[in-house]
């Protein structure tokens, strides 16, 4: 173990994201995190927050749909930087797998909520006024699988963020070697 | 090491348990639509596949034909004058979908009016003239309450809370009818009309029917068998259609808007914004009305919710009755 706590013992990744993909990612990351606390937050309550926090639900969803669009569109253009050389195998495969699968939530979850909506027959608001076309045809059961799904898969997305999170904190205080700061910025 | 990686655990914990408490998990107090739901079973459990409450039902479609006279109340395109189709749902409350309709004491209007603009408005009515309580929380005690039974604790209930006094007065005192289409059906909470001008107004809303009510005495309405209501409707608009008037009511100024348990003074200013006009009427098996959500704070541009309490409380409760009945879909029908 002190191996990998000696920051001059591993090799150092130097490459950083481009500005832009840090700049989608800290959006998306904040849009994200607030996303998941509105959404339990608002099914939680028979207060008025329940209808702030819908209200909020929605639009931001849509947001972080098209930021997602964006950013895998720049993400396959402008590549990733490399991890250190000597990143264990199993971490780094666990690496490139969990953001695949982050990257899958980030594109689903908005669209299943979407189709959620259109299922179960609401107009689906992004405020006052302004309804987006439903992408189902009304289903009690196709409702019921989707919602299913979104709800589910709002948990494992949450478990996969903090994942993530104690990953990148692992990075950036155990194991010193620049992987954090390939998206957070600074030197490494 | 053991420093960085007890910052890490701190900070993953510190999230997830933020998140935990966000979703109530923490807070067995906070009253959750869940809460709600399930409070509104009867004894043997739900009737899987139908609304939690209001079950029995039969669907409705028609159109609203607006006059023009809301529109300097509320911009949304439904007050302009046309004519928009609705979908909608004569219904009572009680949790079972097969109770006899003569138990039909609070009976219910719900429906969708549908603008070509693409918006829509949302309302559930009832025939009664005000809620028996002033917050959703009361209201959750007083179905506890309910549920247990206990005749001393309902009536400590009322004696601490006037207004249900009041509506146990109304449900013994008020003439019974033998046709959803005699009934008035009333809006109960306040909403915010916004004018063209973006002026607001709190306002209330009702249907007032076209037919003479008839009154019927409750025994009677016993002898007309288990469905009397819903085939009585069905008949009497295939012979031609029901209509009621849409009456707006404008709050005046230090009326309790945020209470539907009081009703506003006589003498308020209203205004007719044109007739409900129910034209064919469908069993719910196969009806347009039996997967609407009739949640009422889905509204148009021009409508938005006010300091009442309860329609974010009724979305909130509406739509997990929703999510859960959608979920049984194979059960529907079959008890």
């Amino acid at each position: 173990m002190s191996a990998i706590a000696e920051p001059n013992a591993v090799s150092v990744a130097t490459g950083r994201f481009t500005p832009l993909q840090r700049l989608l990612h800290w959006l998306m990351a904040i849009g994200i995190l607030s996303m998941l606390f509105i959404g339990v937050g608002m099914v939680s309550t028979v207060s008025q927050a329940h209808l702030t926090l819908v209200s909020i639900h929605k639009p931001l969803g849509i947001a972080l749909l098209l930021l997602v669009i964006l950013r895998v569109g720049v993400r396959l253009s402008r590549g990733a930087p490399a991890l250190p050389a000597d990143l264990p195998e199993p971490m780094k495969l666990a690496a490139r797998l969990s953001h695949v699968v982050l990257y899958a939530l980030m594109i689903a979850m908005p669209l299943i909520g979407w189709a959620m909506l259109s299922a179960a027959d609401y107009p689906v608001t992004l405020w006052s006024g302004f309804n987006l076309p439903p992408i189902v045809s009304p289903s009690r059961e196709l409702h019921a699988a989707l919602w299913n799904a979104h709800r589910t898969l709002a948990f494992v997305l949450f478990a996969l963020v903090l994942l993530h999170l104690a990953a990148a904190l692992f990075h950036a205080l155990v194991r010193r070697d620049g992987v954090f700061q390939q998206m957070a910025g600074g030197r490494s | 090491m053991l420093v960085s990686l007890a910052a890490i655990a701190l900070v993953v914990g510190g999230s997830a348990a933020a998140f935990a408490y966000t979703a109530g998990w923490l807070s067995p107090g906070r009253l959750t639509p869940d809460k709600v739901v399930d409070a509104f079973a009867p004894p043997g459990g739900p009737a899987l596949g139908h609304r939690r409450n209001h079950a029995k039902g039969i669907c409705f479609t028609g159109f609203f034909e607006a006059n023009g006279a809301g529109a300097e109340l509320s911009r949304a395109k439904v007050f302009e004058a046309g004519r928009y189709p609705i979908v909608g749902r004569f219904n009572f409350g009680t949790p079972d979908p097969h109770a006899p309709d003569a138990s039909a004491r609070v009976r219910g209007f719900s429906v969708r009016i549908q603008t070509p603009d693409g918006q829509e408005w949302r309302s559930a009515m009832i025939s009664a003239p005000f809620f028996p309580v002033s917050t959703p929380q009361d209201f959750y005690q007083l179905l506890k309450l309910l549920a247990a039974k206990d005749p001393e604790q309902v009536k400590a209930f009322a004696g601490a809370h006037p207004r249900f006094a009041a509506f146990g007065a109304w449900t013994k005192s008020a003439p019974w009818t033998g046709s959803y289409a005699e009934e008035r059906y009333n809006g109960l909470n306040s909403f915010i009309f916004t004018d063209a001008g973006g002026k607001d107004h709190a306002v209330r809303w009702s249907l007032i029917p076209e037919a003479t009510p008839t009154p019927a005495p409750a025994e009677e309405l016993a002898k007309r068998g288990p469905d009397f209501l819903e085939q009585e409707i069905a008949q009497r608009i295939a012979a031609a259609p029901a209509r009621w008037k849409l009456v707006v009511t404008v709050a005046g100024p230090g009326d309790p808007a945020a209470d539907p348990s009081q009703p506003w003074p006589e003498g308020r200013r209203t205004v007719e914004a044109g007739t409900l006009v129910a034209d064919k009427v469908e069993q719910e098996v196969d009806g347009p009305c039996r997967d609407v959500n009739f949640d009422p704070t889905v509204l148009p541009d021009g409508i938005r919710t006010s300091d009442d309490p309860f329609p974010a409380a009724r979305s909130a409760a509406y739509a997990v009755s929703f999510d859960r009945r959608t979920a049984e879909a194979k059960n529907y029908g079959a008890q």
